[in-house]
């Protein structure tokens, strides 16, 4: 696969990178920061045994932010040509003009800057072609056919790979580049009763190393169980049981955990956890960190989006909340400072216990599994929780049936303070890892 | 619907923007794309974006950030039976656009490399929206002052009111499309938004509420007919009503939904399993059902991009087709699909102008435009008499659906109960779910007060973002669950 630029062909990042500082402050400008990205990448589809969609990416962007004393503007452009990087800078520069002086505003304090950039072994390019993504999608498919007869039609198989460098830099001199690279198999397949009943389900893997994904047909055979364990859901009547999160599912829970103690909600006063530090938002039990310099990690990041370092943290100890997820601006704002947090969470793990689903469905005893949902109804200033969902009624500590069409509410304080376990069957796929959540008490409205 | 006699312009200006800066020729279009089709591809077409994107936004009293953003680049598409190839480059250079064309092409394997003859013409074209570019229709200064007069509308209208975030924003897309049938179209594509959130607070108690709007139009939309105040009123409004809720109850029962907004009802529970895509492959609950009621008679259901100035109008789709107005559902019973060009090929029907995507670095699908049903005979005072028992739910925020099931929901953000035909406590945290090819049979009464939203709506399929919109009148449904706390 050809990847190569085809203008400025010897033009790097960094020079890019510091051309545009420099452009910012011939503008007059007092400091700058600029973060840069290229990549290139492949994703084949093949659906129903052939090739549906073969698609080359190839990504650039460069965003530059100006501050003017504690007035800002950024702007952002795909064209790294010299007239359009000028003119980011300009439209930049333009839009300082009309911003108000905010006393918080400004680059990272030095101090907080990362002063080693240590290789988190993130990189590993997959020299994967075309045909061989196809014969891997292809089997990936196939394993899910072959599964089980009731898988009848499919929205296919993907293989994907990307890689690229992401640039950090910054008038005061940070000078932070991470190379990775992403790999992916994925699976949709759809699961038919026979008589007009169809649900589809999916599985995939995800890892910066390729010989870190599992065998493709082991996420096709995945999709297919989750597909055809679905025929037959029904509604059940509405009632208050405990719920059990699959851990897919439960990371929601820990992001709108995230969402709740990040910086704007705090400082606008518009989330149902401000002012929590040092509370006890979960039981004693529960220990939830941040570990963003975890090798390979799908999270892992040297630096924050500000150059801010990163290392292990806590988020909550013995049930309390101990901080919040701040950037520099956040941080200066409410009187703290910076958590490295500027771009999100890096590697946020809750602590796993000794049990898996199994285990979780045997301590619920009665109560509903819930592995799909669906919406958006999270009330991020009062906590207020309702989505839809799908999953099984769980009878006697056993999967009884599927069922669909229901939504489960409660509140997220509750919810957390009512957390009864956490499963060892960690989800490492994203940026948030969890296991399974069982939750003491949730509304399920039905029939 | 008007044919735009100036729309020769507009693929005028889209060349002259695009296309001559890097010095290429309609022939090089031609040229490019007739070498493609040597080689086995039915169908290939070229995409050419340029857009410019800005935001301004607004807290504790100040506009602290702005930003510009300005993308381009063009994405090649080659298509071989259900087979598709796509390339795409951020830089739009002749080298470029060749390398592209013959990665994407690569998925036919064989093939001689003899080029084919292409008559081009132009396509079609609505005139549904003035080519103005918003960022340029107001200073730098005016944009700021709106958001600050926003600000001040909302704080004005009450004490409780304790933040107020607004939002700005303004984008000009020039698009020129080349087929392999020979057809060139062009469109240039104004949409500005503005969004006012407010939080309140008493009591100890916090509650937010939002609003919004917008079109394919220029700033000077929102200082005609006082929205951008009446937007900050109703935020406020909206805010107030939420901090006296008390829980939604849960369980099924009778639901009264409002007119406008509401009506993503119809979006999630309908429009997307009617896209061509999932129809062709299957996976859609409504596969195979073309012809059958699937609602009650009073219920008729349009995709219609052809409305003048909306969000979800386009004068042609991504694909150079012209938008239209295509009737899904007729007195309850299933008429028609949303098709792009390549899935009303496989299905054998017509393109209907559906064929939408991101930008340029992603692939068209059959989309929304904007979404709505017809008005009934119902006067709305009358339906929520008709109700002893039941939910009225007038606002709404995000919905979402699972296409193969059917199942869908979305999430109220101002909703009442009714009790003796009457509207009662507003009630927070009522999330509605239901079976998209089940809930309009069992639609009890439609109201005689069509409206459409605000424009505000932007659909997410497969990873791409679109601006849509979504319209109806106030209809009563009976018999769907309500997700709230209260048994």
């Amino acid at each position: 696969m050809d990847t190569t630029l085809v203008a400025n062909p010897s033009m790097t990042l960094e020079d890019l990178a510091s051309q545009a500082l420099e452009l910012a402050k011939r503008q007059g400008a007092s400091a700058a920061e600029v973060h840069a990205s290229i990549g290139s990448g492949l994703s084949v589809t093949v659906r129903r045994g052939e090739v549906e969609t073969v698609e080359h990416h190839r990504d650039k962007g460069l965003t530059v932010t100006v501050f003017f004393g504690r007035r800002s503007g950024s702007a952002s452009t795909s064209d790294f040509r010299g007239a359009a990087l000028a003119e980011a800078v300009s439209a930049a520069c333009v839009i300082a003009r009309y911003t108000a002086e905010d006393p918080f505003n400004g680059l990272a304090d030095p101090e907080h800057l990362a002063r080693t950039i240590p290789d988190l072994d993130l990189y590993h390019p997959w020299a994967l072609g075309v045909d061989e993504a196809i014969t891997q999608a292809r089997r990936c498919e196939e394993a899910a056919f072959a599964h089980d007869p009731r898988v009848r039609n499919s929205e296919g198989a993907t293989v994907t790979t990307h890689e690229g460098t992401d640039l950090y830099a910054t008038s005061t001199g940070f000078l932070g580049a991470v190379r990775a690279s992403r790999q992916g198999v994925s699976c949709a397949v759809i699961g038919e009763d026979g008589e007009g009943g169809m649900q589809r389900d999916y599985d995939y893997a995800t890892a910066c190393d390729a010989r870190d994904l599992p065998d493709v047909e082991s996420v096709g055979e995945t999709a297919a169980s989750r597909a055809v364990r679905r025929l037959g859901a029904r509604q059940i009547k509405t009632c208050q049981v405990p719920v059990v999160y699959e851990a897919p599912v439960a990371r929601s829970l820990l992001s709108h955990l995230v969402s709740a103690v990040s910086g704007p909600s705090l400082y606008r006063r518009s989330s149902f956890l401000v002012d929590s530090l040092g509370q006890a938002l979960f039981p004693k039990w529960v220990h939830l960190y941040e570990d963003p310099l975890r090798k390979k990690g799908n999270g892992s990041a040297p630096f924050d989006g500000e150059g801010v370092e990163t290392r292990y943290r806590d988020l909550v100890t013995e049930g309390v909340l101990r901080r919040y997820c701040l950037d520099s601006y956040a941080g200066r704002k409410l009187g703290l400072v910076t958590t490295a947090n500027a771009g999100g969470v890096h590697n946020l793990m809750i602590e796993p216990g000794a049990d898996d689903l199994a285990g979780l469905l045997r301590r619920m005893g009665r109560g509903l599994l819930v592995t799909e949902l669906i919406g958006f109804g999270i009330n991020g200033v009062t906590g207020d929780y309702s989505r839809g969902a799908a999953g099984f009624w769980v009878e006697d500590g056993a999967i009884a049936y599927p069922v669909q069409e229901i939504t489960v509410a409660s509140n997220l304080r509750d919810m957390y303070r009512g957390l009864l376990a956490v499963g060892n069957d960690i989800d490492f796929r994203h940026r948030i890892a969890t296991g399974s959540l069982l939750v003491e008490r949730m509304t399920v409205a039905g029939h | 619907m008007a044919t735009d006699l100036s729309h020769s312009h507009t693929i005028e200006r889209a060349q002259e923007f695009l296309l001559k800066p890097a010095g290429i020729g309609a022939d090089d279009l031609e040229r490019v794309i007739g070498r493609m089709l040597g080689h086995q591809i039915d169908y290939a077409d070229l995409y050419f974006q340029y857009s410019r994107q800005e935001s301004w936004s607004l807290e504790e009293g100040q506009v602290k950030s702005g930003s510009r953003d300005i993308e381009q680049g063009v994405g090649v598409r080659a298509i071989a039976g259900e087979k598709t190839g796509f390339a795409y480059s951020d830089e739009i250079v002749l080298p470029a656009l060749i390398d592209a064309a013959q990665t994407a092409r690569a998925i036919a394997h064989s093939g001689q490399d003899t080029a084919q003859g292409l008559s081009v013409r132009r396509g079609d074209s609505l005139a549904l929206y003035a080519p103005c570019d918003p960022l340029g229709s107001l200073e730098d200064g005016a944009k700021v002052q709106i958001l600050e007069r926003v600000e001040q509308e909302a704080r004005r209208q009450d004490p409780r009111v304790t933040q107020v975030m607004a939002s700005l924003s303004g984008s000009q897309e020039t698009v020129l499309v080349m087929r392999s049938d020979g057809v060139m179209a062009a469109d240039i594509r104004p949409l500005v938004r503005l969004n006012v959130t407010v939080i309140v607070e008493h009591d100890g108690r916090r509650e937010h509420g939002s609003f919004g709007g917008g079109g394919r139009s220029d700033y000077s939309y929102f200082l005609s007919e006082d929205r951008a105040a009446s937007y900050a009123r109703e935020a406020v409004r909206q805010a107030l009503v939420n901090l006296e809720a008390v829980p939604a109850p849960a369980g099924t029962m009778q639901v009264v939904l409002g007119p406008g907004w509401p009506g993503i009802l119809l979006h999630e529970a309908i429009g997307h399993g009617l896209e061509g895509d999932f129809n062709r492959k299957g996976t859609s609950a409504f596969a195979g059902r073309l012809g059958e009621r699937i609602a009650t008679p009073d219920c008729t259901v349009v995709d219609d991009g052809t409305l003048h100035g909306r969000r979800g109008s386009l004068n042609v789709d991504d694909e150079g087709t012209p938008t239209q107005q295509t009737v899904l559902i007729e007195h309850g019973i299933l008429k028609g699909y949303l098709q792009d060009r390549m899935n009303a090929r496989l299905m054998g029907m017509a393109p209907t102008g559906n064929g939408r995507r991101e930008s340029y670095a992603h692939l068209p699908m059959p989309r929304m435009t904007n979404t709505y049903m017809l008005a009934g005979r119902t006067p709305p005072e009358e339906i929520i008499q008709s109700v002893k028992k039941g939910l009225y739910a007038v606002n709404f925020g995000g919905g979402q659906v699972d296409i193969t099931s059917g199942k869908f929901v979305f999430s109220a953000s101002e909703a009442y109960l009714i009790e003796n035909g009457r509207i009662g406590r507003p009630v927070r945290g009522a999330t509605i779910i239901g079976s998209g090819p089940e809930v309009l049979t069992r639609v009890a009464m439609v109201g005689n007060d069509l409206a459409l939203d605000s424009g505000v709506g932007t659909c997410g399929k497969d990873g791409q973002s679109v601006p849509v919109g979504v319209g109806q009148p106030t209809l009563r449904i009976d018999g769907i669950t309500v997700g709230g706390t209260e048994d």
